[in-house]
């Protein structure tokens, strides 16, 4: 239990953001309901407020990331803070640094926050546990472990257009056993009370404890898709194909592809998510992703105000200065 | 509750009539003809819909929260939620008249000030809170204010609203005993 509760400081207040799960659900619907009104600010002529003004926030991608990557960056260039990114593939890691000299050597340039992505599980606890005690750690995905803010820009999406969690069916179709986003959402959804849970997908790639985290797991779309509020769509990692754990392209799409005939066993007014990159013609037909019911560009929009929203809850706790630090 | 709370009404209707006859007399001596409204969040907003109604504003009433612009965010970190800013007309070159209900150490003005700087370059801004108390810590003061009051370190002075009976105003002064 000990790695959920690295989360909070002393006062219960959001200092890390590691994963979902533990998290109670007002802070989740806190974190919504900042996002909503930091949403108003990148509407704005000038699409910045002062709020994170002399902080430093530093990008670590391990793994490569442009969606993430940018919409951190611009979550923190709006919120008035400085952005390093620190391009790990040309950095002094590449040249034998452990990666805590290399964390060291940041908090000895008054980084008051990391935003981390590793191919790793746990990348991003482990960060958490050895940064000094004023600095906060985002993870940007670790792994197959969790992507807390993904979770939580799709939980803001929902809202957007769907009044009630509690009233929804969710179904999440594709590769779960690997995805950390599929790992984030679980959690989030159950936390928000969202009553029916479904995982679609081949058997190979639903892990068999997927029903022990709440889920219905479902091998086939027509039983999957039925009366579906959400539908979110996984990016197929064509890396899996090698691994036998998939028949090919072609054969993956006309059984798990989200196409027009398909969407049409959902609710009518059913949206369609994808975290993205999209393989059109993989697992979502190019009508669908461009569709009347596809968010999936809003979803991007989504992503800078949540993570305005996390990150200045971090970066704004009381405990930060009365000196009395978690 | 140990504590027991003395409570003070001030008669509100006859202070926002004086606030908006002062404030119709500053606009026309300024030859200010077709000015915009913002109200700040929460007290300010109630305060500038009776004012936007009797001054007969054209433009929608704008609302400021200027959370994001406090500069106390490092010590007590996000607020909670109100509305977010909504200004439903362009700033440049407009007569925005300001309205909060008290006026107090001037930080929350100084806030809202960089906020409408943000949004865009007006051609001037008149302050106008309900009431106006002691105890500034910036160089700002009001263009118009109904009353001035000094008050005792135990005392607040307070705006409420009653949404269920017409929105009625009620500006009151409590004290610690």
């Amino acid at each position: 239990m000990k790695q959920h509760d690295i989360q909070l400081d002393k006062d219960g207040m959001l200092r890390h953001f590691l994963t979902i799960e533990g998290l109670k659900k007002q802070m989740l619907v806190d974190i919504l309901d900042h996002a909503e009104n930091f949403s108003s600010v990148s509407i704005r002529q000038a699409k910045k407020v002062p709020l994170l003004r002399g902080k430093t926030i530093a990008n670590l991608f391990f793994e490569a990331s442009t969606r993430t990557r940018t919409t951190f960056e611009l979550a923190a260039k709006r919120l008035s803070a400085d952005v390093l990114n620190i391009n790990i593939n040309t950095s002094a890691t590449s040249k034998g640094e452990s990666l805590l000299d290399m964390l060291h050597n940041l908090e000895s340039m008054q980084v008051d926050m990391f935003v981390v992505r590793h191919h790793s599980s746990g990348a991003a606890h482990f960060i958490a546990q050895h940064v000094a005690p004023h600095i906060s750690v985002i993870n940007a995905g670790d792994g197959r472990h969790a992507h807390p803010t993904q979770a939580m820009l799709d939980m803001f999406t929902i809202r957007r257009h769907k009044e009630d969690f509690t009233k929804l069916t969710v179904a999440i179709v594709g590769d779960i056993m690997h995805s950390r986003v599929a790992r984030s959402q679980i959690h989030a959804l159950n936390t928000l009370g969202v009553p029916e849970i479904r995982v679609i997908g081949p058997q190979t790639i639903i892990p068999k404890e997927a029903a022990h985290l709440g889920v219905h797991v479902y091998h086939d779309m027509h039983q999957g898709l039925q009366n579906a509020d959400v539908i979110i769509m996984l990016r197929l990692q064509r890396e899996r194909m090698e691994g036998a754990l998939l028949p090919s392209e072609h054969e993956y799409f006309h059984m798990f592809g989200l196409t027009e005939e398909k969407l049409k066993l959902a609710k009518p007014d059913a949206i369609v998510m994808h975290p993205g990159p999209i393989n059109r013609g993989v697992e979502i037909e190019s009508s669908v992703a461009d569709g009347p019911q596809s968010v999936i560009l809003e979803q991007v929009t989504h992503g800078i105000s949540v993570r305005m929203a996390v990150m200045s809850m971090a970066l704004g706790r009381s405990s930060l200065t009365d000196g009395g630090q978690s | 509750m140990t504590e027991r709370q003395q409570s003070k009404d001030l008669d509100t209707p006859a202070l926002l009539d004086t606030l908006s006859s002062e404030l119709r007399n500053l606009l026309k001596s300024r030859n200010i003809e077709n000015p915009v409204m913002i109200g700040i969040h929460t007290g300010g907003v109630w305060v500038a819909k009776e004012l936007h109604k009797s001054l007969n504003i054209e433009q929608p009433l704008g609302t400021l929260n200027i959370t994001f612009y406090r500069d106390d965010f490092t010590r007590i970190g996000m607020h909670p939620q109100v509305q977010p800013s909504n200004l439903p007309f362009n700033i440049d070159d407009q007569h925005i008249i300001l309205v909060d209900d008290v006026l107090h150490t001037g930080r929350t003005i100084r806030a809202a000030l960089n906020e409408i700087f943000d949004f865009g370059r007006p051609a001037s801004v008149i302050l106008a809170v309900l009431v106006e108390r002691g105890c500034r810590e910036l160089p700002i003061s009001a263009d118009v204010a109904a009353a001035e009051i000094t008050l005792d370190e135990n005392q607040h002075i307070k705006l409420s609203c009653d949404e269920e009976n017409g929105s009625t105003l009620k500006l009151s002064i409590e004290e610690a005993q």
